[in-house]
């Protein structure tokens, strides 16, 4: 075991910090919230291949040798100057590397590029009103006429659908088929006749998701990814890149600092409350796990260097940090002690603020599979226990 | 950067685990909670035949010169196997002499130690719960008189490494004024008890440093409690998959996969908290007693919670003193209290973090806590 970069990544390390020097640290706030500037450094940071390192130059990538004890460097880098990586949101993180695995050429050239500048804002139609879950039992249609296709139904819990530009849809294309099999996944313009979306406030009162209703809304028949009928398989390399990425404690580490700030100026009983025994005890309980969850990330991190399959603990990241985040809001709420009973709202700079994270750690459980569905998952991909009744 | 375990260190958790697997079973575990003997020699013996006894010694002195990572994957496969035998307190003592002792004391004692000739074991807790170096003490002059309880292998032990007032260590052979007392205890595959000493030879072992001893004692306990936890949840899926109730194997049943998938995550997700804290006790001084703190809290809660889980999944036959698995639930519950308990290490953490008003009275401190801040500057 060693825990030390070799020297060839100490020298890369170097060479993203004088990256960062030349192009970001300089830069004042102003400058920093500036969207051309914002463009201007991203761009010169794909040019240095700091970022979109695994998609091909021809699509605007950094096409880079996979490394990825240099992609932690990065990160690393980037988080301690707070400097932005790629564009955030389902386009990069979802919809580009499921084009790159099973797009067509033209598909990748059209859209990706756009995407990784941010001029193309996706959201991700799955879920609908009688399919979360159990999404392969979804009944939103389309049909083919002439060169179009054209769908009907519904969506809903869509993130940011109300400020995106376009839309990657699952739909059934196959009604004789059996559920799985009957899928196809579609590309949309949200600009299109026939799209209504309908903000939903969600519980903490922001207003990020929606419902979009689909009333005869047409798109190119040629824009769909992979054979219809296989957008099942399609999706789910989308929801792989989701749940395989590596554990990390970055969000954690950054939470649990926070928390054990608010214990320090938030007083119990006229003394800070981190001086109360009860806090102290579920601080340092979570410390541990939030460690745990660090050198799980080394480990993981490791094997993946080493082209090695993480094991069963890959599966149990998004579990773990949505463990964390609920003790997390736990403690927060024995800290805050009679705060809670005051109205907290957004922008709020108070101790009420955490109220924010005291709901909001309930959508950790929800989004992206919920946790009992992630334990089915560790169960039975994990432990070979046996696979629900319904094939999942 | 390498965060995993070497083929060797793989190779050495391998074979103790597959001597084991030969050797024990449910019956030979049980024998051990009725049995009047320490522990089980021969099993022990076989353990030493593989180069066990001298893991941490250093090889000039018959050992293996390993570190505290190798003896904690040692560790954790005997308490995979809730297995009958005197490491923990055997290692201690090796580690103790080999870094505390002068040339001629580890010429005198690690030979016999490295090749199980000689069982040693560590006197450290005073009456009152009092684990820490900060809060012994007993002290030695010409003679040592006073007594130490919560020793392992109190009844069958050679050699005694004894925390004296002040953190030192001294080392005492067993003879007519050293008076043992076996305490029957909760967790019988690790007997332990009382020692006086009436006026015995006490040798200090001038270069002992007594806080890296409970540490590593600390790191050995978390590894025993990952594999136990580990071997409980392992039990735990393979019965879910063999009984059936209602025409199916339990193991289908979501509650029973929910139950044990919480399991499995925590367990999966600590298994590098303890070796960071064992690769820190080897590597990162800086790091030590804070990795070693956390990760015995940690495992060992944990380790309580899956052996519970593991007899509930297993229903009546779980909780049938005739099937073994109790023995886990034994351990879980030694491994939570023994050297500091879990609430304590948290005290101490919290402390050690500086979350405490030093001035409160009753929160505990451990020696290198009170120089952390000259001990930060050399990381």
């Amino acid at each position: 075991m060693d825990l030390k970069l070799t020297a060839d990544h100490e020298r890369y390390r170097q060479e993203v910090v004088g990256f960062l020097d030349e192009h970001w640290n300089g830069l004042n706030q102003c400058d920093r919230a500036d969207p051309d500037q914002l463009r201007a450094f991203r761009d010169a940071a794909t040019a240095a291949g700091l970022l979109y390192r695994s998609v091909p130059r021809r699509f605007g990538g950094s096409e880079q040798p996979a490394d990825i004890v240099k992609l932690y460097v990065i990160h690393e880098e980037f988080a301690r100057s707070r400097a932005p990586r790629e564009v955030p949101g389902n386009g990069v993180n979802n919809l580009v590397p499921t084009l790159l695995e099973r797009g067509e050429e033209w598909q990748r050239e059209r859209f990706i590029p756009h995407t990784l500048t941010g001029k193309y804002l996706w959201c991700q139609g799955y879920s609908e009103p009688g399919a979360g879950s159990d999404l392969a039992s979804l009944t939103t249609t389309a049909r083919l006429d002439g060169d179009e296709w054209v769908i009907n139904g519904q969506k809903i819990w869509t993130s940011f659908a109300a400020e995106s530009s376009h839309m990657y849809v699952l739909v059934r294309t196959e009604p004789a088929q059996p559920r799985h099999l009957g899928l196809s996944y579609l590309l949309l313009e949200m600009s299109r006749p026939g799209i209504e979306v309908r903000p939903l406030r969600q519980m903490t009162g922001e207003m990020q998701f929606n419902e979009v209703f689909f009333d005869d809304v047409r798109t190119p028949a040629d824009w769909v990814v992979g054979e219809r009928g296989h957008g099942w398989s399609v999706s789910r390399s989308t929801l792989k890149h989701e749940r395989n990425s590596l554990g990390s404690s970055a969000r954690s580490e950054a939470l649990f600092g926070s928390l054990v700030e608010l214990a320090r100026v938030v007083e119990l009983h006229g003394r800070p409350a981190i001086e109360d025994s009860v806090v102290r005890d579920r601080l340092a309980a979570l410390d541990a796990r939030v460690s745990a969850q660090r050198w799980s990330g080394y480990l993981q991190l490791t094997r993946a260097a080493a082209d090695r399959l993480p094991g069963r603990i890959g599966l149990t990241n998004k579990l773990m940090s949505t463990f964390i985040a609920h003790e997390i809001a736990a403690v927060a709420q024995i800290i805050l002690g009679d705060h809670g009973l005051f109205a907290f709202e957004d922008g709020q700079r108070g101790p009420e603020r955490w109220f924010g994270q005291i709901f909001g750690s309930l959508g950790f459980s929800i989004a992206g599979g919920t946790s009992n569905i992630q334990r089915n998952i560790v169960a039975e991909r994990g432990l070979g226990l046996p696979r629900m009744g319904v094939a999942s | 950067m390498n965060f995993d375990l070497s083929e060797e260190q793989e190779a050495i958790a391998a074979t103790v685990r597959h001597i084991l697997a030969k050797e024990i079973d449910g019956a030979r575990r049980l024998d051990a909670l009725s049995s009047t003997n320490d522990h089980d020699v021969l099993l022990w013996k076989s353990l030493v035949g593989c180069g066990v006894a001298g893991i941490v010694a250093p090889e000039s002195r018959g050992g293996s010169g390993l570190g505290l990572l190798e003896a904690a994957l040692v560790a954790q496969e005997i308490g995979g196997a809730a297995a009958p035998v005197p490491y923990w307190g055997h290692t201690l003592a090796c580690l103790a002499i080999a870094a505390g002792g002068t040339d001629e004391q580890r010429a005198r004692w690690l030979p016999g130690l490295a090749t199980g000739e000689l069982l040693g074991t560590v006197a450290l807790a005073e009456r009152g719960g009092h684990w820490l170096p900060s809060e012994w003490e007993l002290v030695t002059g010409d003679a040592l008189h006073g007594s130490k309880v919560f020793v392992p292998n109190v009844a069958a032990a050679d050699l005694f490494v004894v925390g004296l007032a002040g953190g030192s260590l001294a080392v005492v052979e067993a003879g007519p004024r050293l008076q043992t007392t076996p305490v029957a205890g909760s967790d019988r595959t690790r007997n332990g008890g009382e020692v006086k000493f009436a006026g015995v030879l006490a040798e200090v072992l001038p270069a002992a440093d007594a806080e890296a001893v409970v540490d590593a004692g600390l790191v050995l306990l978390a590894a025993d409690a990952f594999g136990g936890a580990e071997a409980c949840l392992e039990r735990s899926v393979e019965y879910s998959l063999t009984r059936e109730q209602y025409g199916v194997p339990i193991g289908s049943f979501q509650a029973v996969k929910h139950q044990l998938a919480d399991v499995a995550v925590e367990l999966e997700q600590s298994r590098a908290l303890w070796w960071y804290a064992a690769h820190a006790w080897d590597a990162l001084p800086h790091a030590r007693l804070r990795a070693a703190m956390l990760a015995k809290m940690h495992l060992a809660d944990l380790y309580v919670r899956a052996s519970r889980t593991a007899v509930e999944v297993h229903g009546g036959l779980g909780f049938t003193w005739d099937f073994d698995l109790h023995v886990w639930v034994r351990r879980a519950v030694y491994d939570q209290a023994f050297l500091c308990d879990s609430r304590r290490l948290r005290q101490l953490l919290a402390a050690d973090a500086g979350w405490c008003d030093p001035r409160d009275e009753g929160v505990p401190v451990r020696f290198e806590s009170i120089n952390r801040s000259e001990v930060q500057e050399w990381k």
